[in-house]
C-alpha cells in the first residue's frame, strides 16, 4: 500500500487518484438512478394525478363513478403511504421483503429504480394534481366550447400548461433524488455515498473523502438545475412574435409566416406599416 | 313556427343549491336571428347561455336543437358544442398555443380536418376579424380586444350554426369595445345566427333582430328592438332601460 501524503489538498488529490474508478462509478450510478427514477416517477405521478382529477358524475354513469372512486381510494393510499414513510426504510422493506414474502429476487439496481420511482411518483402525483387544478377553469370551458372531450382537453390544453407550471417541481425532485439515492447504501447500491465510504475505509480520511463527496454532489445538482432552467426557457418560447403581414400570406400554401423583420409585441400593425412606408421613402425598403 | 327553430328553450329552470336562478324560461332562436339578452346583473343571463351550451346542466325543462332534445340519454354533448360556438367574457384562449394553433385546434382535433384545410379556414376567419398578422403571437402578448377577436375567429373556424356570446366586451377598455362590436356587426350582417348577452344597449338596438329582457330568472319581456327600446310594455323594462340611458 502506498503511503498517505501530508496536508489537506495532497490528501484529497491522493484519494481522488486512488479511488477515481469507484468515484466515477458512484457518480454514474447516482445519476443513472436519479434520472431514470425521476422520469419514471414523473410518468407515475402524471398518471395518478390525471386519474385523481377525472370529474365524476354519479347521476350520469353510476358504475363508472364507483369504479373511479375505488381507484382513487387506492391511489390515495399509495400516495399517503409512500410520502409518509422514510425512503431508507422502504428500501430495506422492499429489497429484503420481496424475496421473503413473494419469493421475488429483484436485482439491486431494479430495486433501486423501483424504490426511487414510486417515491417520486407519490410526490409528483400531488404536484400534478395541484398543477392541473391551478389551471384557470376558463381554459377547460374554452376547450369544451369548441367540442373537445375530456381527453382532448387534457392532452392539448390543460396538461401542457400544467406541465410547464410544475417544471420547477420536477427539477426539485430530480435534485432531491440525486441526493437521496444515498439512502440506497442500505441495500448495497454502489452509488456516490457508497463509493465515498469505501474511500474512507483504508486510510481513515473521513473529512477529505466527504469533502470530495460534497463537491461532487453539488456539481451534479448545480448542473442539473441550470439545464432545467434552460429547458424551462425553451418551453416558454420567444418573448416577442413576428407579425405576419397580409401581403406575405399565400393562402393554401402553408406559408403563413412573415419573413421580414420581427417587430416588438406592443407595436401595432398600423405603426409597422407606417414604418415600412417611411423606410421605403428613405429608399432602403427594398431588401425584402 | 317552432319546427324551423334552431334552438328552442322550453320551461327551462336551473337551481344552484337552494338558489333558483332560472325559472320557466321559454324562447326560440331561428336561423339568421341575432338575439340580444339584456338584463340586470345576476338576473341569470350567463346561466341561460351556459345551459344552452351545456356548460351547466339544466335542472328542469328542456332545450331542443333542431327539434332534438339536448342532454338526454345517448346525446353527445361534444358534437353538439362543436355546432354551437361560444365566446366568453374572459376570452378563454388557450394560453399554451399561438393564435393560429388556437384556431386550428378545434377543426383538427374535433372535426378531424387536415392541417392544411384547418389552416386555410382559420386564416380566412382570422383575416375577417383583422387578426391575420398575429398568427404567431401567444395570447399573453395580445390586448384584450385582440384576444376577443381571436376568440371569435376560433369559434367561427368550427363553422357553427349558432354562436353564443357572453358579454364579449365587458372586460375591455372602451377603445377596444368598438373593434369587437364592429366584428360582431359584420357577422350579423352576413346572417350568422347569434345569441348575445350584452350590456351594450346601442348594439342591441341597432344590430339585433330580437331582444330578450331578463329579470330575476325569468324573461320579463321580449320582442323586436323597436318594441323593447321604443315601446316597452313592462314597467320593469322601462325602469331598466331608463337607468341605462340616463348614465
Ligand atoms: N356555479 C354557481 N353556483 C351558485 N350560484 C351561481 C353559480 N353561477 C351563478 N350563480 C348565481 O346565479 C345568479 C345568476 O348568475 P348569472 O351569472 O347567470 O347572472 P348574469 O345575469 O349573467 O349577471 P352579470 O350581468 O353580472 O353577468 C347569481 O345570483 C349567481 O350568484
Ligand atoms: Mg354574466
Amino acid at each position: 500500500m502506498t503511503t498517505l501524503p501530508e496536508g489537506f489538498i495532497p490528501k484529497i488529490l491522493f484519494i481522488l487518484e486512488t479511488y477515481s474508478q469507484s468515484f466515477m462509478q458512484g457518480i454514474g450510478y447516482t445519476m443513472l438512478i436519479a434520472l431514470v427514477s425521476t422520469f419514471i416517477g414523473c410518468v407515475i405521478g402524471l398518471a395518478v394525478g390525471i386519474v385523481q382529477t377525472i370529474p365524476t358524475d354519479k347521476t350520469e354513469n353510476a358504475a363508472k363513478h364507483y369504479i373511479l372512486m375505488v381507484i382513487k381510494f387506492i391511489l390515495n393510499a399509495y400516495v399517503e403511504i409512500f410520502r409518509g414513510t422514510p425512503m431508507m426504510i422502504q428500501a430495506a422493506f422492499i429489497y429484503y421483503g420481496l424475496p421473503y414474502v413473494f419469493g421475488i429476487n429483484l436485482g439491486m439496481l431494479p430495486a433501486a429504480f423501483l424504490i426511487v420511482s414510486i417515491n417520486t411518483g407519490a410526490y409528483m402525483a400531488e404536484t400534478v394534481r395541484g398543477g392541473i387544478l391551478s389551471i384557470d377553469p376558463g381554459q377547460t370551458e374554452g376547450a369544451m366550447a369548441i367540442g373537445m372531450n375530456h381527453f382532448q382537453t387534457m392532452t392539448s390544453v390543460i396538461l401542457p400548461q400544467a406541465l410547464r407550471n410544475i417544471m420547477p417541481q420536477i427539477g426539485n425532485n430530480l435534485i432531491i433524488n440525486i441526493k437521496d439515492t444515498c439512502v440506497l447504501t442500505i441495500i448495497g447500491v454502489t452509488e456516490l455515498t457508497y463509493a465515498t465510504r469505501s474511500a474512507t475505509g483504508a486510510y481513515y480520511t473521513f473529512f477529505e473523502a466527504y469533502t470530495i463527496a460534497m463537491v461532487f454532489y453539488f456539481i451534479l445538482t448545480f448542473i442539473c438545475s441550470r439545464i432545467l432552467r434552460v429547458i424551462e426557457k425553451k418551453m416558454d418560447g420567444p418573448e416577442n412574435f413576428a407579425l405576419a403581414m397580409d401581403d406575405a400570406i399565400v393562402l393554401g400554401e402553408g406559408t403563413y409566416k412573415y419573413h421580414g423583420n420581427p417587430i416588438e409585441t406592443n407595436h401595432d400593425v398600423r405603426e409597422f406599416k407606417r414604418g415600412e412606408a417611411l423606410k421605403k421613402q428613405a429608399g432602403n425598403g427594398g431588401e425584402r | 313556427m317552432s319546427e324551423n327553430a334552431i334552438i328552442s328553450v322550453k320551461h327551462l329552470s336551473k337551481t344552484f343549491g337552494s338558489n333558483q336562478v332560472l325559472k320557466d324560461v321559454d324562447f326560440e332562436v331561428h336561423e339568421g336571428d341575432v338575439t340580444c339578452i339584456i338584463g340586470a346583473s345576476g338576473s341569470g343571463k350567463s346561466t341561460l347561455l351556459r345551459c344552452i351550451n351545456l356548460l351547466e346542466k339544466p335542472s328542469g325543462g328542456e332545450i331542443q336543437f333542431h327539434g332534438q332534445q339536448i342532454g338526454g340519454h345517448g346525446f353527445d354533448p361534444c358534437a353538439y358544442r362543436a355546432k354551437v360556438g361560444m365566446c366568453f367574457q374572459s376570452f378563454n384562449l388557450f394560453n399554451n398555443m399561438s393564435v393560429l394553433a388556437n384556431c386550428i385546434a378545434g377543426p383538427m382535433k374535433v372535426q378531424k380536418k387536415s392541417r392544411e384545410e384547418a389552416e386555410k379556414l382559420a386564416m380566412n376567419y382570422l383575416e375577417k376579424v383583422g387578426m391575420a398578422p398575429y398568427i404567431n403571437a401567444k395570447p399573453r402578448q395580445l390586448s384584450g380586444g385582440q384576444k376577443q377577436r381571436v376568440a371569435i375567429a376560433r369559434a367561427l373556424a368550427m363553422q357553427p350554426e349558432v354562436l353564443l356570446f357572453d358579454e364579449p366586451t365587458s372586460a375591455l377598455d372602451p377603445q377596444m369595445v368598438g373593434e369587437v362590436l364592429s366584428v360582431m356587426r359584420t357577422l350579423a350582417k352576413e346572417g350568422l345566427t347569434m345569441i348575445v348577452v350584452t350590456h351594450e344597449m346601442a348594439f342591441a338596438r341597432d344590430v339585433s333582430t330580437h331582444v330578450v329582457y331578463m329579470a330575476d330568472g325569468v324573461i320579463c319581456e321580449e320582442g323586436t328592438p323597436e318594441e323593447i327600446f321604443e315601446h316597452p310594455k313592462e314597467e320593469r323594462t322601462r325602469e331598466f332601460l331608463e337607468r341605462f340611458t340616463n348614465r
